[in-house]
Formats: structure tokens, sequence, C-alpha cells
């Protein structure tokens, strides 16, 4: 069995104010020197296959046809062997 | 003339758009389940506003691939008026049928109330009956409504008067004081390149009787009766 995470955030040139928000919610508790602080998405996946390159082509077209918006948002995943 | 309005679970200003069209406008419409797969003869199909899906994972992302939607993207690529209001501009946008995206309101915030829209470009379908750059009251009522689309897809909205609305000012002044959401240039609708496809964030049926405040949405669905009858 493999366990796919896939991460998805805005992209860079995307404005993202659900992140901005925190940034200043965490310096109004005292963290300061915060660099940008983006949100994101992640989407756990349990696939019963243990062909990693299989299953990395399959993820890579989930998340271009349906799980990410190429025009505002970026992916990226890890695939690990579970039990 | 006759109208379809889809319904998506979750939809749910179906039933608006199905009464003015069908009492307030006296034309046949009829529903359309989203599990059908084929449209038949129908000239102008509307895809309501609501929560289609429950906004799971992006707003549209998944109404997108109900099954009637093959039928409809294929009724758009031959020409045939389809009119997407709030979620169901944000599911033109997810099917690729209009170029761009829908980002969270800039302020985070749920959004419901009357707003003022420029009308920018009279010779659509969708707009034929408006006085050139005619100022509309039309209520929005979105979390994602902030339109946004890369400098170059701006560039060619401009370029092809794509922009059919900018949200503005009761007299008309386009700026960011009247930008609801954060949208791209004030954008509140676009059309596509051929000219036969709108999304609008604004609801036209919520403004279509004095009772309610504005009957300017009326002026959208009589433009359409309009330009089917001259058609046929």
């Amino acid at each position: 069995m493999l366990e796919v995470k896939i991460y998805i955030t805005l992209k860079k040139t995307v404005a993202d104010p659900q992140g901005l928000t925190i940034k200043h919610a965490l310096e109004s508790l005292g963290y300061h020197n915060l660099g940008e602080v983006r949100i994101g998405k992640l989407i756990s996946m349990k696939v019963n296959s243990r062909d990693r390159k299989e299953v990395g082509q399959r993820i890579e077209e989930m998340c271009q046809k349906l799980l990410a918006n190429p025009i505002i948002e970026d992916y990226t995943f890890q695939i690990e062997e579970v039990k | 003339m006759r109208f379809g309005v889809v319904v998506f679970p979750g939809s749910n200003c179906d039933q608006d758009c199905f009464y003015v069209v069908n009492d307030v406008l006296k034309q046949p419409v009829r529903y359309i389940w989203h599990k059908d797969t084929k449209l038949d003869n129908f000239d102008c199909i509307i895809l309501p506003g609501g929560f289609s899906y429950g906004d799971y994972l992006r707003t549209g992302a998944i109404a997108r691939f109900s099954p009637i939607m093959n039928s409809i993207i294929d009724f758009a690529q031959k020409g045939g008026i389809v009119i997407g209001i709030c979620n169901g501009f944000q599911i033109l946008l997810e099917s690729g049928l209009l170029p761009g995206a829908m980002l969270r309101n800039t302020t985070l915030h749920f959004i419901c109330k009357y707003v003022y829209i420029k009308t920018e470009n009279t010779k659509t379908p969708f707009t034929n009956l408006c006085k050139k750059n005619q100022i509309l009251k039309i209520p929005i009522a979105h979390n994602e409504g902030n339109y946004y689309t890369d400098e170059a897809g701006l560039k060619n909205l401009d370029k092809n008067r794509q922009i059919a609305f900018h949200y503005c000012s009761a007299d008309g002044e386009v700026n960011k004081e009247h930008n609801p959401n954060g949208a791209l240039a004030n954008i509140a609708g676009i059309i596509n390149k051929q000219g036969n496809v709108l999304g609008m964030m604004p609801h036209p049926e919520r403004s279509s009787e004095k009772e309610l405040g504005s009957e300017d949405g009326l002026l959208i669905f009589k433009s359409i009766i309009k330009w089917i009858g001259n058609k046929s």
C-alpha cells in the first residue's frame, strides 16, 4: 500500500489574504521576525499499489484534471510506503 | 424560446431563475437534473447560483464534472447561449468555457448586498437591451468572487471586449472603493470570445421585480429573449 500526500498552494503570484491574516494574528501573539505566511491544502490518499512510478503518473494526472487549478495553484506530492 | 435551468446538488438559486423565466417573463422553462446527459431543444441554458457539491475542493470544481456538463460544453461550443450566475460563473471558469479563476474575496467575508455594475459591452446576447455604459443595480452574494487571470489573460479580455460588467459606484465610477471582493480590474462579468457564454457574479434573478428593490436584472433575461427571437 502506498500513501500519497498532495500539497496544493496558491501560486506565488497570487495574493493570499488568509496567510497574511494568520501572520498578523501570530504577530499579535508575540511571534516576530516572521517572513511571508501562506496557507494551502493537504490531500492524503491511500493507493492499493506498489508501483510508485505508475501511481506518480496517475496522481500527476489527478492534480491537473481536478485536484489543483493550474491558473491559481501549484502542487507537489510525496509517495510513501505504508502497511 | 426554451430555457433550461440546471440543478446541481447544492444549487439554491435554481427556483428563482425558473420563477423569473416562467412567472415574470412567461417563457417556457424546464429544470435539467445534473445527472442527465442530453440536452434536447433548448435555446438558453442557465447555470444557477448556490453551493454545488458544498463548494468542496474549489467552487465549481466538482460540478464541472457532472454528467450534464459534457452536453453543455458541446452546446456552448456550437454557439448555444449559456449564462452562469455566481456559482454558475464559477462552474463555467472551472470547465474552461470562460477564462480565469475565482479566488476568495480579499476581505475573507461572505458578501451579500446590492452593488452597481456598469455595462461595458452592449453588443452581446445578454446586454443588447442595455444602454451604452448603463449602470445596473443587482445584488451579489458570494465568498469567492475575486476574479483572477494573469496579465496576458486580462489583456486578451480587454482586446476582445470580453468584459461585460465592471463593479462601479452609483454614478458609474469604476474604482477600488467600489470593488466589493478584490476582483481584478473590478470585473463582475465576462463573456467568451465568441460572445455566446456569459458568467457574472451578481444575481439578475434576484433583481427582476420592483418589490425586490430593482428590476435591472430583467434587462439581461429580456436581452436573451430578444437575441434568440431575432435569430430564429
